[in-house]
């Protein structure tokens, strides 16, 4: 394995000057979904939803979506975005013939990716405070909370935007992992609420920390857990970013 | 002094020998032509070349760099022009060159004053805000060619640089690669296009099935395989056997081309003598293409 370097910044630049270019595209599939989700369940589903603490509903489902649609910025922009930019406009064969290496490029993705997580999770916690759902004000963590969520998520989905064969690929990869990952990662209920075996899977699967987290930060509430949620989180983030450093140099350099 | 060094470079794609023990060196300030049919190798080698594409054997110095330890230091000096159209489609023109400058490290101010120049160069500075999928594939090439000179290269390496260029833009393209040259830019041109080939190149390399055939001056190549003149017969099936047995027996040198017959290293005087019916021969002056014919076969190579 071979490290990146400063220069991954180029590349982080080269997507940030398009993303700003083009963000009236993108922008509002990105901040208008989770703001209708979180009025459609929070108001209409939380109007059947007594929570035993007597928190609302509404109130209950922002950490979770807050981290859940940071998860999926990183991850839209790391399969699609990358493969686009990979194969179809083969924009990272001619960066590579410029002083950037791919592990340069491979690490200016995944960190404009969490970069992506941080703006959606900042948008989404400005819209919660505005309609007065966050208490505490731990909840200014949540930007920094995004970028190492974003940075987990981002280096999984270039993992596996590495190794696919084609587009199509990465229908799997929604509809087997990250969907069912939005659903059993303590989002929109109490892992609580699950058979003891579906509570202790839901802890293999990387979102169910960083829920963990925001919950924590938003509430203001502090358990002996953090800890261990942030190491899980830590490790995936290691071990995912070092395989994709890996694979995608060998699907670059051929 | 050499600029491009190789020495016994090998690539394997599995099974498939793509350059099968090359060794080169290319000098400063030539222009130097790579030719080959389809599938010789020349993509792959300039890949390995410009440090794209790792070689499976052999070594490789630029500018008296070891490209394997010192790659990011090669690609500053090197101007890639490649291929393959991969244009930033999701900038403008003008943006295009200013991210590519930023790769390179060029400080905004000299990026753009570089960018407007390499874009007059080549006539395309009325298209600088324009986006790229607005372009015409003519302006496109020109525009790869212009983003390969940002960093001010010392050596240009050039894949097919005038691919699909119509005349007018072809001439452009050649005019500035002379004008490099005189420069002192050193040049590696991988082309298919023989008249280029003879036009821009000091030297050109004839690749077939990943090695090289023959390596000179394009009109040492010409004299030395197929001599100064071409005759060309058209003959129907009867008097052609006959023509080819009077060749024969004359020990002249000759390839039968579908119809037609192509006699090389011959004087005008030794067609003459009764050999064949010269009033339907056509004399022509021999070009590289001939010289091609000869090295790679006229068979399809893939």
């Amino acid at each position: 394995m071979r490290l990146f370097s400063w220069r991954f910044i180029r590349v982080w630049q080269r997507n940030r000057d398009v993303f700003f270019g083009l963000w009236h595209a993108e922008a509002p599939g990105f901040l208008a979904e989770p703001i209708i989700i979180l009025l459609a369940m929070g108001l209409g589903l939380g109007a059947y939803v007594g929570l035993v603490d007597g928190q609302r509903y509404i109130e209950f489902i922002v950490p979770g979506l807050i981290a859940g649609y940071a998860m999926f910025s990183a991850n839209f922009e790391c399969t699609y975005g990358s493969f686009f930019r990979m194969e179809y406009q083969k924009t990272f064969d001619a960066i590579i013939a410029t002083p950037l290496n791919i592990e340069d490029v491979t690490a200016g993705e995944i960190f404009w990716g969490a970069t992506r997580s941080v703006l959606t999770g900042s948008v989404m916690l400005a819209v919660a405070a505005a309609f007065q759902l966050v208490h505490s004000p731990w909840a200014l963590l949540i930007p920094i909370i995004c970028f190492l969520e974003g940075i987990l998520f981002s280096a999984i989905a270039l993992f596996f935007t590495s190794v696919v064969p084609s587009i199509y690929s990465f229908n799997y990869y929604y509809s087997l992992f990250i969907t069912p990952m939005f659903f059993f990662s303590g989002v929109f209920f109490p892992l609580s609420s699950f058979p003891e075996i579906v509570q202790t899977l839901s802890w293999a699967v990387p979102l169910t920390p960083v829920v963990y987290i925001t919950r924590a930060v938003i509430g203001g509430e502090f358990q002996p857990g953090l800890l261990g949620a942030l190491a899980l989180i830590v490790a995936l983030t290691v071990l995912f970013f070092s395989m994709s450093l890996v694979t995608m140099r060998r699907r670059l350099a051929t | 002094m050499v600029v491009i060094k190789t020495q016994n470079l090998t690539k394997n794609f599995g099974d498939v020998v793509a350059v099968d023990d090359v060794s080169l060196e290319i000098e400063e300030g030539e222009c130097f032509g790579l030719l080959g049919p389809n599938g010789a190798g020349k993509t792959s080698l300039i890949r390995m070349i410009t440090a794209v594409s790792p070689s499976t054997n052999g070594e490789i110095w630029v500018l008296d760099s070891d490209l394997q330890s010192h790659s990011r230091q090669v690609k500053a000096v090197l101007g890639v022009v490649p291929q393959v159209d991969n244009l930033d489609p999701d900038l403008t023109v003008l943006q295009n060159l200013l991210t590519f400058a930023r790769y390179f490290d060029i400080p905004k101010v000299e990026a753009h004053r570089r960018s407007m120049e390499v874009l007059r160069l080549f006539q395309l500075e009325d298209r600088c805000k324009s986006r790229i999928r607005e372009l015409s594939g003519g302006m496109r090439r020109r525009l790869l060619v212009a983003r390969g000179l940002i960093n001010s290269p010392r050596v240009m390496v050039l894949d097919e640089p005038t691919i699909g260029l119509d005349p007018q833009a072809k001439y452009l393209v050649w005019h500035k690669l002379t004008e490099l040259k005189s420069q002192g830019v050193t040049q590696l041109l991988c082309t298919q296009n023989m008249e280029e080939a003879s036009a821009l190149c000091d030297r050109v390399a004839i690749m077939h099935q990943g090695r090289i055939m023959s390596l000179d001056a394009p009109a040492k190549l010409i004299s030395r395989y197929v001599g100064e003149v071409v005759w060309e017969i058209e003959l129907n099936s009867e008097e052609r056997d006959k023509t080819i047995n009077g060749l024969e027996s004359h020990g002249l040198d000759f390839e039968v081309v579908g119809d037609k017959i192509h006699i090389f290293h011959v004087k005008d005087d030794e067609l003459t003598s009764g050999v064949l019916d010269w009033r339907k021969a056509m004399r022509r002056a021999a070009t590289l293409e001939d010289v091609f014919f000869r090295l790679t076969g006229r068979s399809l190579a893939e």
